[in-house]
């Protein structure tokens, strides 16, 4: 051994040092000492992930341009958009929580997904992405901020909340939130650090 | 189960952001300097730096943003001859009585009972990792993990709030406007995140080793 080793897994949460395995179809690898999980068998190929990430981007889009409900109180209509929350939030003097908004649901899942499309994209060829490696410390970071399932959930309440005084329509935008929070589930169980072994060809 | 090594007692460093298995170069050298994973970077650590103060500062800075967070109102509802502040636990209660007993439950959870597990967790994790504990230290694993899966959740009624403040604007009939509870609460799921973040979950297991 040098002084790396691809043949061993040290687990994150208590630092047992693991021999790396071959896993089957649906398998896990836990850590004997605490319990975490240290690998996972994948079940989908690049070509796979890439098209899913594809179809989250189209998805993701649909869900922030169409309305997501629309409320009627006495013949008028009202609805919004992820953005006319962002800007809604700002307007009302609640700019911290405005930029969280616009980073957990806009930009940080956006960011992840493109990331993910051009890392995978290049990928498919066997060959790592102009900037593999600051993206993929950027992605590292980045992925705990990205909710937009809890938002799927958050519109749920909005729903039934405002479902005793209004008169409450869901609108394209919801279904295609509900579509997305599915894709970041399937998405969720893969370990990027795969693509770590892609070998390095001098750029 | 008591021959498995650990990477710090074998010289070795797992990469926190790529699992690169290293060799503790800073070891072997004696040297005073940081180094570099050789994949990706970033500076390599056996154990997340200043773990124990970085955590503290970031739970206590939480905690005093959960006290507002919960007395100060967090939503107004104005109608023509109403308005209603409601504070997260107020919300909670309507939910309840009017709306649907299920999506109160999950409302509770999201955000009064996952903070306070998150207080109490990060708290008993701190301090018994510090004494070098050896209690239940598979639990107490097991602890941190459900404490990172279920932290964002906590930005449930931000969302909710935000939401709200966007569909209800039928000029004077009926309006929804943030107040300031909702900026505290949110800070405070900030905080908390980073806060088990910034927890080395290693420590558990760093103390006297009495193994069964």
């Amino acid at each position: 051994m040098g002084t790396t080793s691809e043949a061993l897994i040290v687990c994150e949460h208590c630092d047992t040092v693991h021999q790396r395995l071959a896993l089957s179809r649906g398998e896990v690898a836990r850590c004997a000492r605490c319990g975490k999980v240290l690998q996972r068998h994948y079940r989908l190929s690049t070509n796979a992930m890439l098209a899913l990430i594809v179809t989250a981007l189209i998805v993701f889009v649909q869900a922030n341009m169409w309305p997501i409900v629309m409320l009627g109180l006495s013949g008028q209509h009202s609805s919004s958009t992820l953005w006319g929350v962002i800007i809604a939030m700002w307007r009302e003097d609640a700019g911290i929580v405005s930029v969280l908004v616009a980073a957990t649901l806009f930009f940080l899942p956006l960011l992840k997904m493109l990331q993910l499309g051009w890392l995978l994209w290049f990928a498919r060829q066997g060959r790592r992405a102009p900037g593999f490696v600051p993206m993929m410390v950027g992605l590292h970071y980045l992925n705990p901020w990205t909710m937009s399932e809890v938002f799927v959930l958050g519109a749920l309440v909005a729903i039934v909340k405002a479902h005793t005084y209004f008169d409450v329509t869901p609108e394209p935008g919801i279904y295609a939130y509900a579509v997305l929070t599915v894709l970041i589930t399937v998405f969720a169980g893969i370990d990027l650090r795969q693509l770590w072994r892609t070998p390095e060809v001098a750029a | 189960m008591n021959a498995l090594p650990r990477a710090a007692e074998l010289g070795l460093i797992g990469c926190h952001v790529c699992g690169l298995v290293c060799r503790d170069a800073h070891a072997a050298a004696g040297a005073a300097e940081v180094v570099a994973c050789p994949r990706c970077g970033v500076a390599l650590h056996r154990r997340k730096p200043a773990s124990y103060s970085r955590t503290w500062a970031l739970l206590i800075a939480a905690f005093i943003m959960y006290i507002p967070a919960n007395v100060v109102p967090i939503m107004r509802t104005a109608s023509l001859n109403d308005i209603d502040d409601n504070t997260i636990i107020s919300g909670v209660v309507e939910l309840w009585k009017n709306g649907s007993p299920n999506l109160a439950i999950i409302v509770f959870t999201a955000s009064i009972v996952v903070p306070m597990l998150k207080f109490l967790a990060l708290g008993t994790l701190l301090v018994s990792s510090r004494r070098g504990s050896n209690w239940a230290r598979q639990q107490r694993a097991g602890l941190y993990r459900l404490v990172e899966l279920v932290g964002y959740w906590s930005m449930l009624d931000v969302f909710v709030v935000s939401l709200l403040t966007a569909l209800v604007r039928f000029s004077v009939l009926s309006r929804v406007e943030p107040l300031p509870g909702v900026i505290y609460f949110g800070l405070t799921v900030v905080l908390t995140m980073l806060a088990s973040m910034s927890f080395d979950p290693r420590l558990i297991w760093d103390g006297k080793d009495t193994d069964d």
